[in-house]
């Protein structure tokens, strides 16, 4: 984990010599490739700056001479949803809301559990966790009602708790899976060492083994808040009508145009929803790599 | 911590365990099992939990024969109306227009994946911007990613009426408002949001190859693209697998992009199973539950053959 | 935040002394097109009057979108102060749970069984003699409506009735306009409910969807309707189809679509267009062939709360959507028709009159098929339709055939 294979340098058909034609076609595919997966980015992009007579009226492919962020300030400020003319700022509040509590509860709840997987392991600890990976596969609309019927038990059903928990929930096969694999490949003598010493369960978790896995517990929470921040089904059920995420804020927008749709509006506003995740896909570049990697290849 | 109790040894690590155990023994193993043993009641809009409910309210496999007969859910006129002049080649409804994504998704985001890896893998230059460009798209939301497509295909100021524009007057990418191909149209959402992670993967499989096969290769005078397709596409046979079943896991449960793609239009022609189950929890709760059901078996008989892959590699080490 | 909370119902107990405290309400509805919103506004205004405060909860969609929502509020226990919900039986389940506010003693007491007409829309909500929700207006789906000017424009005598759009609509098409606009989802099966209430009249159409009558259904009568369906559906395709009624209407109003078929909720739009009944657009209630109105509504219910501020804010909320300035002030912004007969409707526009003259025909009026039917089956239905809308590989037989199975299946 600690050193993927994808972060080393490439090990393909190396000491071969190409002759230019090859060159061209490797870069002529790489880069056809790429315009296709630029081409929405831009057309968000442009289509945001354009008013809505020239989206009216002129070509998708063709940026405006007359750039406007109107609709930007339109999107996050006044886009109306309902009754409330508020933006899809409410959204971007709501989904911080949500992502905070949600990220450190599932972390915290998924490296402890990882933590006594691989290093206190109990009678039938190993048949739960099996479980728990295969339960990783149930399309989350199966257990969807379910949820709704133990959440209005518990009370919690369309607050944030509920939110907050049905997150831990299904963030807990895949992020203990990473932390049970990572505390298994710490040295054992470490373990040992510190059982000698008599440091107990939660001394060796927060004083040896937590400060040496930073890259791991980093990897979980950008795992963990790409994931809540881009969730969609669970905030529109859960969260209850206060609290909606800014995805479901962005599908109310879009979807209640009032005389005639603005595109424009819409755009600037898909790419205010997208912004936070595409930052830290930016900014964590090889961490984020590495956390989906992690999780699906040594699955 | 040496107590006698059994029970109690390792107690910490069983109290920070709970949470876990809870959680698959009420939630997944609970839930899965209500919804299996609820799809054989009349439950319709308010729940029903006691043993008794569940008696008087038993139906049999009637759910069933309804959500089957349910042209929403299939319609294969090919079936049952072979030889009549209603019959048609293809089946409809959620369940085969799910059926035919996952099939487009395994295939076009695998191959193109696969693709990608290996020419990222021709020591190119600008590596990690080429990577950069092609996983973006998968940090964004599905909601993101259906309108923004939902507008790049809009056939009045789309893509399409732009190229007409521009000449191309017969040019047709009004998919989502056609109900044959709009099934294709959420698919190539899919892909541009999927394949940078399949690519992913591969391009750390490929680097997990033994530098001495490519030596071997190279010394038997092999060219490039046979040791890629005849000995490498072999020796990843694990991360194919890992990634078939993280594909496939991934489009069984598609929802988000079609709510906000076509959500299920034109007519019902591109609905899918998740959404037959949501839009049935206000008015028909067995039906939701059954399909539920159905779901499950689907992602059972794909997971077993993999399941005893697995397995069988543990047992033989 | 306690502290501010408390001082906050302090200065409003001392400012208001006859309120025992400010409740904050959360009500959720499906009002969200300009003219919905301003008209809730109204009602929101009125009830903040009262010394509470409405706390919107919009849902952006429809009903289709918000119903799941609401119930699923409901069943889990989170409910909130008040919801829209169409009468019948979609609440009937939630009202037998036990989860429903009876709002009785407040209905007795203001006399509502005389003072709201007509009668069917109380009826709709009461349950084994007690009342559960409140009617706020009438709603009528079966309106066409044209842009004047269109048809002017071209030469043409702007349409009475919904066969002579059908002839006209060929000329129209060669002049680059759509003949009628249409929306996804919904607005697709109050399409053809429309066509099969005027066509098929209205008996016909309560012995199948009430009486549950197959050989109606599968006659001649409902045969006529699917074929009209059939040829309506080359003017309004898949790819001219857009996402909301309200860009349906727009699309009139543009003046880009020649008509389209919508319920009177319409008449919002057009008032937020500026445009004048009768003189800029036409509205033909029963799509202009046989002038009736079903008697569909909006209706308020408040689901059951343990905190008893709640609760005593819930009557106040009833007893205020019934009051004659909030009924009048919402119905004209909604353009729908108001509960009270003692409402002063001078103020109304053409399309409003036409309904009301109706609607004192009481012949003319007929139940809402969410009152004749399981939602579910209603489901199915719309299901079908959308899908024979769309799909034009599908015969008026075949949708028929389907039609009568799930007649025969529905629940009774």
């Amino acid at each position: 984990m600690a050193n993927s294979p994808l972060l080393d340098g490439p090990s393909g058909a190396r000491p071969q010599k190409f002759i230019t034609w090859q060159r061209f076609v490797v870069y002529g595919c790489l880069i056809g490739c790429a315009l296709f997966f630029l081409f929405p980015l831009y057309i968000m992009i442009i289509t945001s700056l354009k008013n809505i007579d020239e989206i009216r009226a002129g070509n998708i492919f063709v940026p405006t001479m007359h750039p406007t962020l109107d609709a930007w300030f339109k999107a996050w400020d006044s886009a109306c949803t309902g009754l409330y003319c508020e933006g899809i700022k409410v959204g971007f509040w709501n989904s911080i809301k949500i992502t905070v509590p949600s990220t450190i509860v599932s972390i915290l709840v998924a490296s402890l559990t990882g933590y006594s997987l691989a290093n206190w392991p109990f009678k039938f600890s190993e048949g739960f966790f099996s479980v728990l990976l295969l339960s990783s596969f149930i399309p989350y609309i199966v257990m969807v009602y379910p949820l709704v019927i133990i959440t209005r038990y518990m009370g919690i059903f369309s607050t944030l708790p509920a939110v907050v928990l049905v997150h831990t929930i299904f963030g807990l096969p895949l992020l203990t899976l990473l932390f049970r694999n990572y505390f298994a490949s710490l040295p054992g003598e470490l373990f040992k060492a510190a059982r000698v010493d008599g440091a107990g369960y939660w001394q060796i978790f927060f004083l040896v083994f937590a400060p040496m896995s930073m890259p791991i517990f980093t990897v979980a929470v950008i795992l963990q808040v790409t994931g809540i921040w881009n969730d969609f089904l669970f905030g529109v059920i859960y969260a209850g009508p206060t609290n909606y995420p800014m995805t479901v804020q962005l599908n109310n927008i879009v979807n209640s145009a009032t005389g005639g749709k603005a595109y424009n509006v819409d755009m600037a506003a898909t790419i205010l929803t997208g912004l936070v995740p595409l930052a830290i896909y930016f900014i964590s570049g090889k961490y984020f790599v590495r956390g989906i990697a992690a999780g699906a290849v040594k699955g | 911590m040496d107590r006698p109790n059994p029970l109690f040894r390792n107690l910490w690590s069983k109290i920070a365990a709970l949470p876990m155990m809870l959680i698959v023994l009420v939630v997944f193993v609970g839930g899965t099992a209500w919804t299996v043993l609820f799809s054989f009641t009349n439950i319709k809009i308010v729940p029903i939990f006691t043993p008794r409910e569940w008696v008087n309210g038993f139906i049999g496999l009637a759910n069933y024969q309804r959500l089957f007969n349910t042209d929403r859910w299939m319609n294969c006129p090919g079936l049952t109306h072979i030889g009549r002049s209603d019959w048609e080649p293809t089946c409809m409804g959620a369940l085969p227009n799910v059926v035919t994504y996952v099939i487009l998704a395994v295939v076009l985001s695998m191959s193109l994946g696969f693709v990608l890896a290996v020419l990222m893998d021709q020591k190119i230059r600008a590596e990690g911007l080429f990577r950069t460009i092609y996983l973006y798209p998968f940090a964004l939301s599905f909601i993101v990613t259906g309108h923004v497509w939902a507008w790049i295909m809009s056939p009045e100021y789309g893509l399409q009426a732009s190229v007409r524009a521009m000449g191309w007057t017969s040019f047709d990418f009004g998919w989502i408002a056609d109900r044959h191909m709009v099934m294709y149209a959420i698919a190539v959402a899919g892909i541009w949001q999927g394949t940078g992670l399949v690519m992913a993967l591969m391009l750390a499989g490929l680097r997990g190859i033994d530098e001495d096969i490519w030596k071997a290769a190279r010394v038997d005078g092999i060219p490039a693209w046979r040791t890629y397709l005849q000995i490498v596409l072999p020796m990843m046979k694990p991360v194919l697998v890992t990634t078939f079943v993280i594909v496939c896991s991934g489009a069984v449960r598609i929802y988000d992009l079609v709510v906000a793609l076509t959500d299920g239009g034109p007519g019902i022609s591109s609905d899918v199973p998740t959404r037959y189950v949501y839009t049935n929890f206000s008015a028909n709760l067995g039906q939701s539950l059954s399909a539920s059901t159905v779901m499950l078996v689907t992602m059972a008989v794909l997971l077993i053959p993999w399941i005893r892959m697995e397995f069988g590699k543990k047992s033989q080490g | 935040m306690k502290m501010f909370k408390m001082a906050a119902v302090l200065a409003a107990s001392v400012a208001l002394p006859s309120v025992a405290g400010a409740t904050d309400l959360e009500v959720t509805h499906w009002w969200t097109s300009g003219g919905e919103a301003a008209a809730v506004a109204e009602f929101a205004k009125a009830f903040d009057a009262t010394g509470n405060k409405w706390v919107d909860g919009a849902i952006a969609g429809s009903g289709d979108v918000a119903r799941p929502i609401i119930i699923s509020r409901i069943m889990g226990g989170n409910p909130m102060g008040a919801t829209q919900l169409n009468p019948g039986k979609d609440a009937d389940e939630l009202i037998k749970a036990g989860l429903m506010q009876d709002i009785t003693d407040l209905a007795t007491k203001e006399d509502w069984a005389h003072l709201l007409r007509p009668k069917s829309q109380l009826d709709s909500c009461t349950v084994d003699g007690k009342v559960y929700c409140v009617p706020v207006n009438l709603h009528s789906g079966q309106w066409m409506w044209t842009n004047r000017k269109v048809f002017t424009d071209l030469g043409m005598t702007p349409p009475k009735d919904f066969n002579e759009l059908m002839a006209d609509a060929p000329a129209l098409q060669k002049a680059g306009i759509q003949p009628l606009s249409l929306a996804q989802g919904w607005p697709v099966g109050l399409l053809v409910q429309d066509i099969t209430v005027a066509l098929a009249g209205v008996d016909n159409f309560v012995k199948v969807y009430k009486d549950r009558d197959i050989g109606i259904a599968s006659g001649p009568e409902f045969t006529k309707v699917f074929e009209a369906v059939a040829a309506a559906r080359q003017y309004a395709p898949a790819d001219k189809m857009v996402p909301q009624w309200n860009e349906a209407i727009g699309l009139v109003i543009q003046g880009k679509a020649a008509a389209n078929i919508m319920g009177d909720w319409a008449g919002g739009e057009f008032q937020v267009a500026h445009m004048v009944a009768g003189k800029d657009y036409d509205c033909l209630p029963g799509l202009g062939i046989t002038p009736v109105l079903n008697t569909g509504g909006d209706v308020f219910y408040f689901p059951k709360s343990a905190d008893p501020k709640i609760t005593e804010a819930q009557l106040v909320l009833a007893h205020t959507l019934v009051t004659k300035e909030a009924q009048l002030a919402f119905n004209l912004k909604k353009g729908s028709l108001p509960m009270r007969a003692d409402v002063d409707l001078s103020a109304a526009n053409d399309c409003m009159k036409k309904g009301l003259q109706i609607l004192d025909h009481s012949t003319a009026v007929f139940p809402n098929d969410s009152q004749m039917m399981d939602r579910d089956s209603l489901n199915q239905i719309s299901d079908l339709m959308t899908e024979f809308m769309a799909n034009t590989d599908m015969t008026p037989a075949q949708a028929q055939a389907k039609f009568v199975d799930i007649i025969k299946n529905a629940p009774k």
